[in-house]
């Protein structure tokens, strides 16, 4: 338990340095955009491809197990959407991108550690927590809300890619169902719930990278703790974030 | 000047430096040597500031750097520059960026003026036409020579260099070697270099300390080295058949 707070300290410690005032904004406003390209815009293709098949399979299991003459087929559609929204493209996609974006992250500040090239920005007089980590953050807080968006229109797409192409129903009815008492709110809590779990995955995964010690077993095992921990995080707040904006 | 007192530096309760009290000259190329395992990197690290002494001070000339904060030490790490054993260049910056990356950061010096001294810099380690590479298209002789131009590029008064020659061929140790002491006399930097490696005490030890198993066990020039009266500093000196021809010539 103690070991526990102690984790929790130093995290709050390193992201202390993390917040602190950055050396030269130009030099940040740099490095945010190649991290959104390094861990936004490599993780479309993954995203689109997971989206495309849950949307199809929620819209095959929907239809089979709503099959009955007093449910109208049109709300096949809505709940593959509502899912989509609500669940999926948040805090689904926010435990794949765990797996990807953090272990890469953890291993990217591990390596860094292990071969001192963190020392050799610190000799410099650069604050390394800050230089590393809060380009990190930003642009995964700024794009990955963006994957989310993505991710429910490829879904929902894919839903309606099943319908048509097995027949299991009449794909006007799915489109009927998307269009049906649609809450432009939701959107705004998956975001929200993106923003955090953005937050939850880069830092708890710097975190884990950027205290790492020894050699490339210990890069390796700090990476898979970086990726069990968001993970366990995700969920917890997935249930907070929930409990606080739609209850 | 560096001037290490009383140094006293352990990790979970071993003792890897104990009160160590040294002196570094400007000016000079001041060697520290010993076995693996001996405490040099600690100590050298622990002179830096990479890791907070248990007890004693560390001076630069006037300036007690122990006893300065994260913002006060600041001042100082720009003064300094350092070539780890590895390079230590950022794997996803390209030479010039690497090299370039202290003056993008504390300096408001064009772009222009920037990229003259980067190219100043890697000419002077005789490094051309290699802006555009990055680490991973280098080879340990070069990525050593970067290292150095980004050591240099903010003009340091004082340069650390923790086994420059590690992991090199014997002629491309006494590149690095030579490079090392050229820039030092030039500038009249404090250099101080940890190695284990003879030759380079040879060739470019001006003043030398000698760890033993976390103790200063011995300090003095090259031309005393070889006539030490020291059993460990012996065993360790003409373990190399260069420093033992080395004593038979002075003889």
């Amino acid at each position: 338990m103690l070991r526990i707070f102690g984790l929790i300290g130093r995290y709050f410690m390193l992201m202390g340095k993390v917040f602190s005032r950055p050396e030269k904004a130009a030099i940040y406003r740099r490095r945010i955009i190649y991290e959104m390209e390094s861990l936004g815009i490599n993780s479309i293709g993954l995203t689109a491809i997971i989206s495309v098949f849950i949307g199809a399979v929620i819209t095959l299991q929907m239809s089979i197990n709503l099959d009955s003459p007093f449910i109208p087929q049109s709300l096949i559609g809505y709940a593959t959407r509502e899912t989509m929204i609500l669940e999926f493209s948040s805090a689904v996609v926010a435990l794949i991108l765990a797996g990807k974006v953090g272990s890469s992250i953890a291993s990217e500040i591990g390596t860094m550690r292990i071969t001192e090239q963190i020392d050799a920005l610190e000799i410099m007089g650069v604050n390394s927590a800050s230089y590393l980590i809060l380009p990190k953050i930003i642009a995964s807080m700024l794009f990955f809300p963006l994957l989310t968006i993505l991710s429910i229109l490829i879904g929902v797409l894919g839903g309606w890619a099943i319908a048509a192409v097995t027949g299991i129903m009449i794909p006007a009815d799915y489109v009927e169902g998307i269009h049906m008492d649609f809450k432009v709110y939701s959107i705004i809590y998956t975001l929200i719930k993106m923003v955090f779990f953005a937050y939850i995955i880069t830092s708890i995964s710097a975190f884990f990278g950027y205290y790492a010690r020894g050699n490339s077993l210990e890069v390796g095992t700090a990476s898979t703790r970086a990726v069990v921990v968001s993970c366990v995080v995700i969920l917890f707040f997935d249930l907070v974030l929930t409990q606080i904006l739609l209850i | 000047m560096i001037r290490a007192e009383h140094i006293v530096k352990s990790f979970d309760g071993r003792v890897v430096l104990d009160d160590i009290s040294v002196e570094f000259e400007t000016g000079k190329t001041n060697l520290i040597i010993g076995r693996s395992g001996s405490g040099k990197t600690v100590l050298l690290k622990t002179l830096v500031g990479l890791h907070e002494p248990d007890s004693g001070d560390v001076w630069y000339d006037d300036v007690n750097f122990s006893r300065l904060d994260f913002r006060e030490r600041k001042m100082i790490r720009k003064d300094i520059g350092m070539i780890f054993q590895g390079g230590a260049l950022l794997d996803s910056s390209t030479v010039e960026e690497n090299v370039k990356l202290p003056l993008d950061l504390f300096t408001s010096k064009s772009e222009r003026e920037k990229l003259e001294r980067v190219n100043f810099c890697l000419q002077r380690v005789r490094l051309d036409n290699a802006n555009h590479l990055y680490p991973a298209e280098l080879s340990g002789g070069m990525i050593k020579r970067v290292a150095i131009a980004r050591a240099i590029v903010m003009n340091p008064r004082y340069l650390f260099c923790d086994e420059p020659n590690s992991g090199l061929d014997p002629q491309t140790s006494i590149v690095i070697d030579n490079l090392i002491r050229e820039i030092t006399k030039e500038y009249g930097i404090t250099t101080i270099i940890n190695t284990h490696d003879m030759n380079s005490v040879m060739e470019i030890g001006e003043k030398i300390v000698y760890i033993h198993e976390g103790h200063k066990w011995w300090e003095g020039t090259k031309e005393q080295i070889l006539h030490a009266d020291n059993r460990e500093l012996n065993d360790f000196v003409f373990a190399s058949a260069m420093a033992k021809r080395a004593k038979r010539v002075t003889e």
